[in-house]
């Protein structure tokens, strides 16, 4: 009896302690479930971006140790953003666990921003390190490209040399091209047959260089019609263009004594969409079948429409671009082609304007430095010297 | 197909056509169609350049974010209509003045880092060797060579330098030619696909 008033207690204890365990080893998972997180990174720096417009942060950080990634290896990390300190934070991107930095742009200037960087690992997240507060700015000057503004400042110098010593009446030789010896026996032939020459300046704006070789060229064309009393007629693509056009085409009327003879209706605008320009300028060469077509400036898919359609026309065609893709297109339809730089040549051949001269002779300057410096870091890379290379791979 | 897009893709037909009718000589279809789409390109760029360039260039700094600075440029682009008046047509040369120096101010960096820094290190990267790499690398370098000599022109293409200019021209033309097959490539793609939209058209509409 005393035996089973002793063991009744002790088999309820015994039920008690059996259903317990479980708990208590729940428990014990739990808190072991909550304590094993992959460990954070560390060092975690935001900076502004240098040599950039601004709105831009850099955020960098350090992976955890080698003995913290092998006690739990982490995947990627998580960045997360916030006007505060305290947060609210928000997930902004998550990144592989190889980066180690992120660029995070569409910043306000001036405005304090905070990051965190949590590292992940089979659904788990670190609580993350928070960063200081990184403002953006944009920098007024981009040191990467130095070396372009010392180019730019030697070239200038030689240009206003150059210049200087042709305003002080040095002949400067400049070789003969082709097509330029070509443009007034066209403009003959355009007055000899009574018809006009159509002029056309391309489809660039009036900041291309091409487009301002194209404008020195129509002055001398126009300078010729008036001599000529033959009629040029220059559709546009751009409005600013035109505007400069008139401006050119007038002043060669007016410059030769015939300011009459000017019709504004010679320069006009057509439209600036590439296609419907191209067919309006077709049937320009069709209905007032031109004699001389003139092409300077910069063409695009539309160079070949236009020299097939005046070549059809029976036109003698001159054209003129530094757009490589379309070079061919004229070479193959036109009569004679200035080929890139030839177009800028073209324009100090014909104007002999001391600046237009100077700048040439400073560009021929320019390439034989360029010869030199490909001679010399061809050498220099092939004996193993690579840094020379490297020196003009700016930002 | 519905009616609707019938009578649409009738209309693009007929036009397509209609530029296709210049192949044989200038007609009233051509000039129909070229007049019409020279118009419709005009009045559509101009709403585009409304909605895309003065509303968020010019009104809402100006109005909605009071961003006063913007009444420069503002200005500037006003000027411009004076071209319309003899008298004070002159008053334009400034705007245009301006619009030049900064376009060729920003065009000279660009053009520099572009074609002369990149191209320049790219030239210059890669060691002449015996292995294909390095002559290729090899011809690369006398072919950019010669190329620039073409195009110097403070001395006559005589001797030895007359010989480098032509063989530039050769290598030129050579580019050139590779550049030009593969323009054409891509205008033969742009009509093959203007011939199917013509022939799916077609089976549209009779019922094919």
């Amino acid at each position: 009896m005393d035996r089973v008033k002793f063991l009744i207690p002790t088999f309820i204890l015994f039920i008690i302690a059996i259903s317990c365990v479980p708990a208590a080893a729940a428990d014990i998972v739990a808190d072991s479930a909550i304590a094993i997180l992959p460990p954070n990174v560390s060092d975690v720096i935001v900076s502004d971006k240098p040599n950039d417009p601004g709105g831009t942060l850099v955020v960098e950080w350090i992976l955890p140790d080698s003995a913290a990634l092998a006690a739990m290896p982490i995947k990627g990390v998580n960045i997360y953003l916030s006007g505060n300190h305290d947060g609210p934070f928000e997930l902004i991107t998550s990144l592989p666990k190889s980066a180690l930095h992120y660029e995070c742009s569409d910043l306000q200037d001036g405005e304090s921003y905070y990051f965190k960087v949590t590292a992940t690992a089979n659904g788990l997240e670190s609580d993350g390190i928070t960063s200081a507060a990184g403002i953006p700015s944009g920098q007024w000057f981009n040191t990467e490209r130095l070396p372009i503004l010392i180019v730019v400042i030697l070239f200038s110098i030689t240009a206003i040399t150059f210049i200087i010593k042709a305003r002080g009446g040095y002949d400067f030789y400049v070789r003969p091209i082709a097509g330029i010896k070509a443009v007034d026996e066209a403009i003959g032939r355009a007055t000899e047959m009574g018809r006009p020459i159509l002029y056309v300046p391309g489809l660039g704006s009036a900041a291309d260089v091409a487009t301002i070789a194209a404008f020195t060229i129509l002055a001398r064309v126009a300078k010729k019609v008036v001599e000529y009393n033959t009629r040029v007629i220059v559709p546009n693509y751009d409005p600013v263009v035109m505007a400069i056009c008139q401006e050119v085409v007038k002043e060669a009327y007016a410059s030769a004594g015939k300011p009459e003879l000017y019709d504004p209706k010679d320069v006009y605008f057509i439209t600036q969409d590439q296609f419907p320009y191209t067919a309006a300028v077709n049937g320009v060469m069709l209905r007032e079948k031109p004699a001389t077509n003139f092409y300077m400036g910069m063409f695009y898919a539309e160079s070949l429409v236009l020299a097939e359609t005046g070549f059809v026309s029976g036109s003698i065609q001159i054209a003129g671009t530094d757009q490589l893709v379309q070079i061919p297109f004229f070479v193959s339809v036109c009569d004679f082609v200035l080929m890139g730089e030839e177009l800028y040549a073209a324009s100090a051949y014909l104007s002999r304007e001391p600046q237009q001269l100077g700048t040439l002779k400073a560009q021929d300057l320019g390439k034989v430095t360029v010869v030199i410096l490909i001679i010399i870091g061809v050498i220099l890379s092939t004996i193993g010297m690579s840094g020379f290379a490297n020196w003009f791979n700016v930002g | 197909m519905s009616t609707g897009q019938l009578i649409g893709n009738g209309i693009a037909a007929f036009l397509t056509l209609c530029i296709f009718s210049f192949l044989y000589k200038d007609n009233p279809f051509y000039k129909f169609a070229e007049r019409l789409v020279a118009g419709v390109a005009t009045g559509y760029f101009t709403m585009l350049l409304f909605w895309t360039n003065f509303i968020p260039k010019v009104w809402e700094p100006l109005y909605e974010r009071h961003e006063i600075i913007y009444i420069i440029p503002t200005i500037l682009g006003i000027i411009m209509w004076t071209r319309f008046s003899k008298k004070w047509a002159w008053v334009s040369r400034y705007s245009i003045a301006f619009y030049i120096g900064i376009g060729s101010g920003v065009a000279v960096t660009l053009a520099l880092y572009t074609y002369l820094f990149k191209q320049l290190q790219a030239t210059i990267a890669f060691p002449i060797s015996m292995d294909v790499a390095g002559i290729n690398q090899l011809l690369v370098v006398v072919a950019v060579l010669a190329s620039l000599i073409y195009f110097f022109f403070s001395t006559p293409h005589k001797g030895a330098f007359g010989v480098a200019s032509k063989l530039g021209i050769y290598v030129i033309m050579i580019g050139f030619g590779a550049g030009f097959g593969l323009t054409v490539m891509g205008r033969i793609a742009l009509l093959v696909n203007r011939v199917i939209f013509l022939k799916g058209y077609l089976i549209a509409l009779f019922g094919g």
